[in-house]
């Protein structure tokens, strides 16, 4: 064999080693899918969906856990958006090449990478003990809003980068202030692409268990939130809590309440997708 | 063009008044959302350092560096912190082990060998990977992993390094491919194109040329991932265990940073306590290990990257 044979031989057989690891992490995925839904998907009914926690696992439900869930993304995002954007707008269209600027964005791009539970410790001092909400709701997601912040802001920064300065320069054209070309013409033409890092924030937002527990949100909680000043629990806490268990029967229900969160987080993360495939398509400058 | 413009707009800002009093309440409150984000950053360091301190005048730091054991929960405390960082340390290894060859080898196939419509379908489906909630991660490391290796090691132990490492690792494998494979699509074609030039194969031009050129690049991607590794919390809570030792074996249990964290949130310790000063101790310890990977990849981004315009 050749020295040429040779390298053929070692090109071919890491083509091969390339799709073997190409798709070794789908199929381990595929394979976990699987397991659960045969594991879990039994077990979800409406009863399922409508009962509260209970020591049976036959009767626990995740009621709590999906209203607690849902509470969560809504008081997040109404925190956390308008924040994550106005700071996103301020760093693109705004800020000058200062320092100042640099500094910020070198300190944006380091709370991406907190680890999510050290907010969990900022928030159960912040806010859960400073200012005495507790293990509640507010506490919860103005956590959760902390650490989806830095990813509005960048995918804002991103989306905004993308319009064109023709645009601009119409709009000022016309006798436009600064603010109205923002909010006129920015920010319209980068509404897909701020939709969709929200969109994705949010799906970070509802898989967190480890800050959440931190600021002491509960794994049970017998009754239903009707107020952000309430306790409460999410489908990852009570997942956690569920699968930290020793009898089998309450990983069955572990692997339901996956089901249900997995499918939130698809949903969310298809919907992010579809905001920018069409988005992408529409606009062409 | 531009100067006629912007002059247009200045004009504007001094004739109408109450307009540029608009504009710049708009401004300041555009800039305090911004500036919030070093608020965030100063209350992290110090909610960290004020609890932390207060731990240090009462546990010396040259205990908390060189004793092995921690057992601030039992009856006799120790604080040595080194078996919670030698268990951070195994799973991140683990980790680490799993998905730089699997990364690394994906961001190579895809730009060297897949033909383009293979990689826009392949890519999506590897971003799946990274939005999967950890918590459902670590349900899959001890109810499908650890039973699975239990199979080829027996003495495997029901929480242990392994199943979480290999789990954390597959998590994290996007996280690599993805990155480093933006590294070497930035290589210019003229470098490729060259090496194909001299008779290489795609194999020779991958890593004789492309990936040293995007070595900088691919250097970031793992320090990110070994940053994210470290911080990770959930799949090690679930199932590597809740034992802190000073161990390299990966079969037995182990208590990560994190992890310990987690376990005296669970439970009912008072506020105030030395023992609720651990965590807070035990969070700077985190703190500073992401910090200065983080940085680390910051400092190689802007200094080593190429530029090939």
């Amino acid at each position: 064999m050749t020295n040429a044979d040779k390298n053929r031989l070692k090109d071919k057989a890491f083509q091969v080693f390339g799709v073997f690891c190409t798709f070794i992490g789908l199929v381990v995925l595929a394979i976990f899918l699987i397991d659960i839904i045969i594991e879990g998907a039994s077990r979800i009914d409406w009863d399922f969906l409508t009962s509260l926690p209970s020591r049976r696992a036959s009767r626990a439900g995740i009621y709590t856990a999906w209203v607690g869930t849902l509470w969560v993304l809504v008081l997040t995002s109404i925190i956390a958006f308008p924040l994550g954007i106005a700071a996103g707008v301020y760093l693109e269209e705004y800020s000058k090449k200062t320092k100042m600027a640099n500094f910020l964005e070198i300190n944006i791009a380091n709370l991406a990478g907190v680890p999510s539970i050290i907010y969990g410790l900022l928030g159960m001092e912040m806010f859960g003990r400073i200012m005495g909400l507790g293990g509640s709701l507010l506490a919860g997601a103005l956590t959760l809003s902390l650490l989806i912040l830095p990813i509005i802001i960048v995918t804002t920064r991103e989306a905004i980068k993308a319009v064109p300065r023709s645009i601009r320069d119409a709009s000022y054209a016309l006798g436009a202030s600064k603010w109205q070309t923002t909010w006129n013409q920015v920010l319209p033409a980068s509404f897909g692409g701020i939709m969709t890092g929200i969109i994705l924030s949010l799906s970070r937002a509802v898989g967190e268990a480890a800050p959440l527990i931190v600021i002491g949100a509960l794994a049970y909680v017998p009754f239903v939130p009707t107020s952000p000043t309430d306790e409460f629990t999410v489908l990852p806490i009570q997942i956690f809590n569920w699968t930290s268990r020793p009898q089998a029967d309450f990983l069955v229900n572990a692997a339901a309440a996956i089901i249900i969160l997995l499918l939130i987080t698809f949903i969310l993360n298809g919907i992010a997708v579809y905001l920018r495939n069409k988005w992408q398509k529409r606009v062409k400058w | 063009m531009l100067r006629v413009v912007t002059s247009v707009y200045r004009t504007q800002y001094i004739t109408i008044f109450p307009l540029r009093v608009q504009e710049r309440i708009i401004e300041g409150l555009l800039w305090l959302s911004a500036a919030i984000t070093i608020l965030i950053t100063a209350a992290i360091i110090w909610v960290l350092l004020s609890e932390s301190v207060r731990f240090f005048s009462e546990v010396s730091i040259i205990d908390f560096l060189t004793d092995d054991e921690w057992t601030p929960l039992f009856a006799e405390k120790h604080f040595g912190i080194m078996p919670l960082v030698a268990g951070t340390l195994l799973t991140t290894a683990i980790a680490i082990a799993v998905a730089l060859p699997i990364g690394l080898t994906i961001a190579v196939y895809l730009n060297e060998y897949a033909p383009a419509r293979f990689k826009q379908t392949v890519k999506p489906l590897l971003e799946i990977l990274a939005t999967i909630p950890t918590v459902v991660y670590g349900f899959f490391a001890l109810t499908v992993v650890t039973p699975f290796l239990q199979g080829i090691i027996p003495t495997l132990a029901g929480f242990n390094a392994l199943s979480a490492g290999i789990v954390m690792g597959i998590m994290i494998i996007p996280m690599i491919s993805s990155l480093s494979e933006d590294a070497i699509s930035a290589v210019p074609r003229s470098l490729r194109e060259a090496a194909y030039g001299m008779g290489s194969t795609r194999l020779q031009t991958a890593f004789g040329v492309m990936v040293p050129a995007a070595s900088s690049g691919i250097v970031v991607s793992v320090i990110l991932a070994i940053s994210r590794a470290v911080g990770e919390t959930m799949i090690v809570a679930i199932a590597a265990g809740q034992q802190p030792r000073l161990t390299a074996n990966p079969l037995v249990p182990i208590e990560t940073i994190t992890t310990y964290i987690v376990q005296v949130s669970l439970g009912d310790v008072p506020h105030g306590s030395l023992e609720y000063r651990t965590i807070f101790a035990a969070g700077i310890t985190l703190f500073i290990f992401t910090f200065a990977l983080n940085n680390l990849s910051f400092w190689i981004k802007k200094k080593y990257q190429e530029k090939y315009d």
